[in-house]
């Protein structure tokens, strides 16, 4: 309680819309506003707007730029060859730690936009600029960038409405003019499991970006609450809870975004030995018979602790209790019958392979 | 908007008496910080509640709290309806979000409650 918080661009919003604010990742950021079941609920049947203005933009370019990314995370860049592509994945140390997880954008010649998490920029900023040959440029441009998510079953009408055109391709970027004004970069990605816009702007057009969005009756503004609700029942896995510099990407489930077939990358033959070897652990799904499951929680086989929660919440969709966990792999299968301690007694948990919430306008 | 009929605790829970019985449950500014109650853990009829002690848990999305017995006494009735509609906690925190029900066992704790007026002046200081 020492540092003090920064402020998004929007802060005077979300207190005009009577948000509640928290710390997080050292930014004073709107956890909800009316509701999280009810925010929640909205984005998986119309479309929810975020404020994801504290997340990190760095820019890398130069003649070098490919390779030197390349060597840097776990996914194959070959994939985003093509101007205006997008990819997930993963930066890992030489131990095959996972420093964080970013998405990388092809946004130029020679130029790449990479969006890391908030709480992890200052790390990234230096293990990145670090490793990148002197003639290659990394610029830091978190704190004059906005970005905003639009997500929801309703997001690609609203934004094809306001820029006049249809937006990029899933796991694309594009550059558009959103009320024929502002000068924005559009992106098909996002963290809820439905389609949607991630909308990369200046910090000084976020504002009005931010209002252009709400102008839409069907558009709610939504917070941190949901934004974790909505991506555990797709189970995509969160930087600092499911995911740390101390376990590597196919423990985390994430073996579909390291490629061993691309050549050398940090942290490749630790991998590649995790993966010959199989991982002693997995993060696996679990549903709960009542309560909610959290971070924390002993996870338990026959009366033996194995593991404990990641990550858990109550899933709005399924009106019950959601969870990661980290557990042996011999008890990984679907279907495994395991424990919760919750608190003062235990519950029993199923595992199962997310996402836990299987239809939404993404997979429609 | 606190009931002036009631009595508060310093955890945020109030009592109804009713007779020999008294009504339990949260006051409207806990359920507000709770946000949207999901679950509640409540003991059975039978149970003992003991003055201070954890007689359940209450369940929002961010966050699990514990409930503090406001009083000693039985529990003689449990409001089961939250098993299905815990949510009315929130819209209803004097009335359909009642807890449990309890025969008093001591009812001179009563003394050491607060009043509405002086449960306002607490969660103002507390704000």
């Amino acid at each position: 309680m020492t540092e003090a918080l920064s402020r998004t661009p929007l802060y005077e919003e979300h207190l005009a819309l009577g948000a509640r604010m928290v710390p997080f990742a050292g930014f004073e950021m709107p956890v909800q506003y009316a509701g999280i079941i009810d925010e929640h609920k909205a984005v998986r049947a119309s479309a929810g707007v975020f404020d994801v203005c504290h997340m990190a933009e760095f820019r890398v370019f130069g003649f070098e730029a490919f390779d030197a990314l390349q060597r840097l995370v776990t996914n194959d860049l070959h994939k985003i060859d093509e101007l205006g592509k997008a990819v997930y994945t993963v930066m890992c140390d030489e131990a095959g730690g996972i420093i964080d997880d970013l998405i990388v954008y092809h946004t130029g010649d020679l130029e790449y936009l990479i969006i890391a998490n908030a709480s992890n920029r200052a790390v990234d900023a230096e293990w990145i600029a670090g490793h990148l040959p002197a003639e290659v440029e990394f610029v830091d441009e978190s704190e004059r960038t906005g970005l905003i998510a639009l997500q929801g079953p309703e997001a690609v009408r609203i934004i094809t409405e306001l820029s006049g055109e249809e937006p990029p391709a899933r796991f694309h970027i594009a550059e558009a003019r959103l009320d024929d004004s502002i000068s924005v970069l559009l992106a098909r990605t996002g963290y809820t499991g439905e389609d949607g816009v991630e909308i990369v702007c200046s910090a000084a057009d976020a504002a009005t970006v931010w209002r252009l969005l709400l102008s839409y009756s069907e558009v709610t503004p939504c917070g941190l609450g949901a934004r974790d609700t909505l991506r555990l029942e797709m189970g995509y896995p969160l930087h600092g809870t499911d995911m740390d510099r101390s376990i590597d990407p196919i423990s985390a489930g994430l073996s579909w975004v390291v490629s061993m077939k691309k050549g050398e990358f940090i942290g490749r033959d630790v991998l590649a030995a995790i993966k010959e070897a199989g991982p002693e652990r997995k993060l696996v799904g679990l549903t709960v018979s009542e309560g909610v499951p959290r971070h924390g929680y002993p996870v338990l086989h026959d009366g033996v602790e194995v593991g404990t929660v990641a990550s858990g919440t109550f899933s709005p969709t399924l009106e019950h209790g959601i969870a990661t966990a980290y557990v042996p792999a011999a008890l990984a299968e679907p279907g495994t019958r395991l424990e919760i301690t919750a608190r003062r007694k235990n519950v029993s948990a199923t595992v199962v392979r997310p996402p836990f919430v299987a239809h939404t306008s993404l997979s429609a | 908007m606190n009931p002036a009929d009631l009595h508060y605790d310093k955890e945020h829970e109030w009592v109804r008496v009713e007779g020999e019985t008294a009504v339990i449950g949260i006051s409207d500014f806990a359920q507000d910080q709770l946000g949207e109650v999901v679950y509640v853990d409540l003991p059975s009829v039978g149970d003992e509640l003991v003055f201070g002690d954890t007689f359940g848990e209450i369940e929002s999305v961010k966050s699990v709290s514990e409930l503090f017995a406001p009083v000693s006494g039985t529990v003689v009735e449990v409001n089961d309806d939250l098993d299905a509609a815990p949510e009315s906690i929130n819209s209803d925190a004097y009335g359909a979000g009642w807890m449990v029900k309890v025969t008093l066992s001591d009812p001179s704790q009563l003394d050491g409650l607060m009043s509405a007026d002086e449960y306002e002046s607490f969660i103002a200081n507390e704000a």
